[in-house]
């Protein structure tokens, strides 16, 4: 136990998705990366108000992540990552002013649970749809369709050396608690915070000059400041961008009707 | 902990949106006039060294844990425009894979990369500039620009809620919690940020961004020996 509160695991939290073929797998990364960005939008732009368009959009949801085949109890662990947030809405009820309703037998705010839901509900949506796309999408598909999507080429390149070098650092890290447990090591109080930000001081070292070969042995090969295209994948045809354009079309149906059904809300 | 989706409405982290790729866009600028062609590995390399270093646990008391967050930490290593381009980065592969809702991007990367790196820079600067300067100062303004930034960010929440909350929370009591709060975190991002950074001062201050001005830069100079070295030239080969 003392063990997991120390040591970083092994594996980063990026290449920690192994896709699966899927009918998903077949659309470019791209179409994928803005389809469900156009998605959360609709979901974000939905009344709180409109309880059975949040099922829908959940259901919606579900379906995709089916036809992705993304494993349920990956991604139900993965959403954990939610609780502190949902910890905040919880809360809601009771500190929310206005009219106060029975729940559970407990006196709190009626727009203070309707909006604990409104949050609850975008969020997890939004975490549960991001999912989907992150378990159906190697990061460096992911990467290849930022670029395609005209992020800028800095950004790309920077993120593309973050994703290839962080398993390696993260490695670099969990090494370097091995060795302090090995030497009986044990952070419990806040004076053991000397030693954990000397780890971390020379981790940071080593990653400075890490950098700095990585820059000399790209130098070496050429480098002039623009990384070459590699591109794996042939970029979306029109047919790919219609299947994403109906994807999102089907949330802002959703979200549409939930304004026409909740008769304004906010 | 990152802004999700749907708690800032859409207009709002839209304009935020903005204000994040125009303060990333300027760093981008700026780190490419000051380092050229390293800025690719060198803020690829910080970046990972954040991520990594968020997968740190300090114990605090009481067998929780905190780690940290970093903006300040990276501008003062690697420099205000680095880090702030490798702060945008990490939130922008998290928001990719869950953390964080990908339409509160724009309002994580202007509360932790603009305010958190670049405002955390200019804290340290004014900070530096009020000790004396030598080398030991470093670490404490370091500490002092940590301490102040991480409930200047909260501040930034905040001011983005005030705008476009969707949710109605007396605007009094948000920001008295999130800066109450915040100030204790910060004190735990002061005290790891200040011994990150002294340790590395102790072993390379050649690295540290934020020390460059006060570490004498001896150039290389040739020192001719006084033990004459042995001739080799005419001597048999073994053999």
């Amino acid at each position: 136990m003392s063990g997991a509160h120390a040591v970083a695991a092994p594996v980063g939290g990026i290449e920690r998705w192994r896709p699966r073929a899927s009918v998903l797998t077949r659309l470019p990364a791209e179409v994928r990366i803005a389809a469900t960005f156009g998605y959360v939008v609709t979901v974000v732009l939905t009344p709180i108000t409109a309880v059975w368009a949040f099922a829908a959009h959940a259901a919606v949801a579900v379906a995709v992540g089916a036809l992705g085949r993304v494993r349920p109890l990956a991604a139900a662990r993965r959403m954990l990552i939610e609780l502190p947030f949902l910890a905040f809405a919880v809360a809601l009820p009771f500190v929310v002013a206005g009219e106060r309703t029975e729940f559970l037998g407990l006196t709190v705010s009626r727009d203070g649970l309707h909006q604990a839901f409104g949050l609850m509900a975008r969020a997890t949506l939004g975490v549960g749809l991001v999912i989907v796309l992150a378990a159906t999408t190697p990061a460096r598909e992911l990467l290849t369709g930022l670029a395609r999507l005209r992020m800028p080429p800095v950004i790309v390149a920077v993120a593309s050396f973050m994703v290839r070098y962080s398993t390696l650092i993260v490695d670099q890290l969990h090494r370097m608690s091995v060795a302090r447990a090995a030497r009986c090591h044990r952070p419990r109080t806040i004076a053991s915070t000397r030693v954990l930000a000397a780890a971390l001081g020379s981790l940071f070292i080593r990653s400075y000059e890490r950098g700095e070969r990585v820059h000399l042995a790209m130098l070496a090969r050429g480098y002039t400041g623009q990384l070459p295209e590699g591109l794996p994948r042939p970029p979306a045809r029109p047919a790919d961008w219609a299947v994403g354009g109906l994807f999102v079309t089907v949330g802002a149906a959703i979200a549409l009707a939930g304004w026409a059904g909740a008769g304004g809300g906010w | 902990m990152h802004i999700p989706d749907g708690f800032i409405d859409a207009p709002t982290s839209a304009a935020f949106g903005v204000v994040a790729a125009a303060g990333v866009g300027y760093a981008v600028r700026r780190a490419s006039a000051e380092a050229e062609d390293q800025v690719v590995p060198l803020a690829g390399l910080c970046a990972a060294f954040v991520f990594a270093g968020q997968m740190l646990n300090f114990p605090v008391a009481l067998g929780t844990s905190g780690h940290l967050i970093g903006g300040t930490l990276a501008a003062v290593l690697v420099g205000p425009w680095l880090g702030a381009i490798a702060i945008a980065v990490v939130l922008l592969v998290q928001a990719l894979f869950a953390d964080g809702g990908l339409t509160a991007l724009g309002l994580n990367i202007t509360n932790m990369a603009v305010i958190g790196a670049l405002g955390g820079y200019l804290l340290f600067r004014l900070a530096l500039r009020l000790l004396p300067a030598r080398l030991p100062s470093v670490p404490v303004a370091a500490g002092i620009a940590a301490f102040v930034t991480v409930p200047l960010a909260a501040a930034g929440f905040v001011a983005e809620f005030a705008l476009g909350g969707t949710v109605d929370l007396p605007l009094g009591g948000v920001l008295g919690s999130m800066v109450g709060v915040h100030a204790l975190i910060g004190v735990g991002e002061a005290v790891i940020t200040a011994a990150t950074v002294s340790l590395v001062i102790a072993t390379r201050p050649d690295l540290v961004y934020g020390a460059r001005h006060l570490v004498r830069q001896a150039p290389l100079e040739i020192r001719p020996s006084a033990v004459r070295a042995p001739s080799t030239a005419g001597q048999p080969a073994d053999g």
